[in-house]
């Protein structure tokens, strides 16, 4: 039970200060002061009070993309072990059931972009069925060298098994920087990210993200946001939890999670500070290539 | 015989020393200067009052030569197309088509330019009622798997408006069609009869970042036309804030650039810096783009030492800043990555277009008025600022030795601007003369051309923006490539949708 709320917790509470501190770190970059880190809170807290401004050619389709894809995460969460958390809901071969929630907040998201009929969403659904399709094996492979190392098939005992700090003694070591490595890069393309996607662009005709979510207003798009932000928040858990040692006690651990939570966001602005966007004609060979990294990965663990 | 009247930069020449040609050998002969390396500055019409016929008239500027040669023509209301033998033609035939209501048989691509609506304070001009502004026949691609993607006129950034049509196969651009004329004023009409007290006004805001560029030229023309020889402290400062536009700009579009790759540190120094160059030209004038400093005459606002010391002091600091953002934006393979071979135009295609400014400059052409048909205080030979990419890095990079080029330049300027008087009087205009300039803008040639009336009134005022030709160099660029690079490619060229609808 503890756990539980918990979990909840830290998911509610914490996702929007994520973007606020990615944000944060772009703009003392760029010699700025930058918004407060408690935007995203306020940004909700606005949405939530508004209007909602629906399109004729929608359906309930439109609706329901920014409700599943505000749902996955929360669910996602309870399956994710946080740190020294254990995760509250944990079966056999739950990480299946964690990669293809988001496969379905996806479909709806897609669904509702195309649900508008404007040419601009169209392009950024296709844009994002191709990249996540990409995505995929890179998480799955991850995923098996955790099982791998662990020989269990749930979350829990998959990241439980790396997270006790024997991590760097271990001859699994590099092959788990490689994952973790991978992950991080896959947090950036599922999250849209520099250098993927720019979430600060206006620029309709080079988004993939933002542009598939351009017809949504009010308490749907602070849905989405939310959502966005939680999902972010889960990417960087999964990073944490393969590099995070474990000391036992459970307020110092949590401490250290939700610390190293929001380091990973302040590597995600120096990530974005430093370099240019992609091609659009050029993310599919990276995240091919990150593939084949995490297979490396797995090779260097079968040996 | 000569069949043209040649000409210098800010040069008069009165319209009965003008050859009147018939159309057919106008066309000869306009195609016979342009396939000898000229280009074509502007082409326009006019009709007087009584007069059935249309009164032609083509600048080309032959930068070999360092003139220009007038052209004029009388013609009926059907004239022969010219654009399938010399493309750079094209806009011009359909401007001059769509405001006199003549018909160009052979024009491949007859639309309207504008959508004007109609004049009928010009004798002679068609009165039908324009088509809404956007509603003509667009150029498609047919096919099961093409798609068209339309963009504008409202934009999702704060931009002017303008319709983008794109005919795409997946993610690639087959063709781009540009519809503009959202924000045509008539500002040529407004200027018939003039000058008039607001004619500076109206100059100045033709398009609001070539505020010096279209001023300059406009005081020039009618400089020429009343004999009035501008101070030396006055031509000095006007090339000075030339310069500093020139500065504000160039610097501005690459943090632009930087900003559409997602390339924080020089999107945050650029847009910094740019506030930095207009604010100089606010110290110069009270205006950060310079509105209210250069009139026929001379320049409202002279340029003491202090001021001036003041100016180069600020330039040095902001200078080596500028170096530094620059280089941290070229030196980024990233960003390299985005800009290296992407939205090509080829030479051929800007030659054949007529592209001017940085586009063209970007291809390997090497024209620039202020090196060829230099006036006023452009004194010494520039270096030859070319590319031959043609790519969004050429033009980019384009920018930036024309930022070394003009912090050099004004660091001369301004530790010998003269001083003392820095306006004259112009007097009344000469009657029946025609005056044409030309300035180098930031964005490319600016070319002016007043015609007088028998009380030297203005009878026809013509203006060239440099947008006017480059927006079909933009719409080559994008043929074959991805729609997600359109953006990048838009801003590598930053045209003025204001200074084409005028």
């Amino acid at each position: 039970m503890t756990n539980f709320l918990l979990h909840l917790l830290l998911i509610f509470g914490l996702a929007p200060l994520l973007p606020g501190v990615i944000a944060r770190t772009k703009a003392v970059i760029a010699g700025r002061k930058g918004q407060p880190l408690t935007q995203l809170y306020r940004d909700l807290w606005k949405l939530f009070r508004k209007d909602l401004v629906l399109s004729r050619t929608t359906t309930w389709i439109f609706r329901a993309g920014p409700l599943i894809g505000f749902a996955v995460p929360v669910l996602g969460a309870l399956l994710l072990p946080f740190g020294p958390a254990a995760a509250p809901l944990s079966f056999t071969g739950d990480f299946v059931l964690y990669v293809y929630l988001f496969g379905l907040a996806r479909f709806f998201t897609i669904l509702a972009a195309l649900d508008t009929g404007s040419s601009f969403e169209g392009m950024g659904a296709a844009r994002e069925a191709t990249f996540s399709i990409l995505v995929e094996p890179t998480i799955f492979v991850a995923f098996i060298i955790l099982v791998r190392i662990s020989g269990d098939f749930s979350l829990n005992a998959m990241f439980g098994a790396v997270g006790s700090g024997k991590l760097l003694q271990s001859p699994t070591a590099f092959s788990l920087i490689l994952t973790a490595f991978c992950l991080f890069i896959v947090l950036l393309a599922e999250n849209c990210r520099i250098p993927f996607d720019d979430p600060n662009t206006h620029l309709e005709l080079t988004m993939i993200h933002e542009v598939m979510v351009l017809d949504h207003s009010g308490p749907d798009f602070g849905l989405i946001l939310y959502g966005t932000a939680m999902k972010l928040l889960l990417s960087s858990a999964m990073v944490v939890n393969l590099l995070l040692p474990v000391s036992g006690n459970l307020l110092l651990d949590l401490t250290a999670f939700c610390g190293a939570l929001l380091l990973i966001a302040v590597a995600v602005g120096l990530v974005e500070s430093a370099m240019a966007r992609l091609r659009l004609i050029r993310v599919p060979q990276l995240l091919i290539g990150t593939t084949l990294l995490s297979f490396f990965g797995l090779i260097l663990l079968l040996r | 015989m000569n069949h043209f009247v040649e000409t210098v930069n800010g040069g008069r020449v009165p319209l009965a020393s003008l050859p009147v040609l018939d159309p057919e050998r106008f066309a000869s002969e306009l195609q016979a200067l342009l396939a000898d390396g000229g280009r074509l500055a502007t082409y326009f019409a006019d009709r007087r009052p009584g007069d059935p016929q249309l009164l032609l008239y083509a600048v080309v500027a032959r930068d070999r030569e360092g003139d220009l040669a007038l052209l004029h023509a009388r013609a009926g209301d059907e004239i022969i197309s010219l654009t399938p033998a010399c493309p750079q033609v094209h806009l011009f035939e359909r401007e001059i088509g769509e405001q006199f209501g003549v018909a160009f048989p052979g024009h491949p691509w007859f639309k309207p330019v504008r959508f004007p609506s109609a004049l009928p304070e010009i004798a002679g001009h068609s009165d039908k009622l324009p088509p809404p502004i956007g509603d003509m026949d667009y150029f498609r691609v047919e096919g099961e798997e093409i798609h068209e993607v339309g963009v504008g006129p409202v934009h999702a950034g704060i931009i002017e408006p303008g319709h983008f049509r794109f005919q795409c196969y997946g993610e690639q651009v087959l063709h781009l069609e540009i519809s503009l004329g959202y924000q045509h004023r008539g500002i040529e009409r407004l200027l018939l009869r003039g000058p008039h007290p607001a004619t500076p006004a109206q100059i100045e805001t033709m398009a609001g970042d070539t505020t010096i560029g279209h001023m300059t030229a406009c005081s020039r023309v009618i400089e020429s036309l009343a004999d009035c020889r501008v101070p030396e402290p006055a031509t000095a400062v006007r090339a000075i804030a030339l310069e500093l536009e020139r500065l504000a700009n160039h610097v501005g579009d690459i943090g632009a650039l930087a900003g559409d790759v997602g390339f924080l540190p020089t999107a945050a120094y650029c847009g910094r810096l740019r506030g930095d160059y207009l604010n100089m030209t606010a110290t110069l004038c009270g205006s950060r783009f310079g509105r209210g400093l250069v009139r026929p005459g001379g320049v409202l606002h002279g340029l003491p030492r202090s001021m001036a010391d003041e100016l180069r002091q600020k330039l040095k600091e902001i200078g080596a800043q500028t170096r530094g953002a620059l280089e941290l934006f070229f030196d980024t393979p990233s960003v390299l990555a985005r800009l290296e071979r992407v939205g090509v135009v080829s030479r051929e295609d800007a030659l054949e277009l007529g592209l001017t400014g940085v586009a063209a400059r970007a291809c390997g052409i090497d024209c620039d008025a202020r090196r060829h048909h230099a006036a006023g205080a452009y004194r010494e030979l520039l270096p030859d600022l070319t590319e031959s990419g043609g790519d969004i890095f050429a033009r980019a990079m384009v920018r930036n030795w024309e930022v070394e080029n003009s912090l050099a330049m004004l660091d001369d300027f301004l530790r010998t601007v003269p001083e003392g008087s820095f306006t004259a009087k112009p007097c009344t205009l000469a009657p029946d003369a025609l005056a044409v300039c030309l300035v180098e803008g930031w964005r490319g040639q600016v070319a002016h051309v007043g015609i007088t009336d028998g009380e030297g009134r203005f009878a026809r005022y013509k203006v060239a923006d440099p947008s006017f030709f480059n927006w079909s160099g933009l719409a080559m660029a994008l043929r074959n490539e991805q729609i997600s690079d359109f953006p990048l490619c838009n801003k590598s060229f930053n045209l003025s949708y204001c200074g084409f609808d005028l």
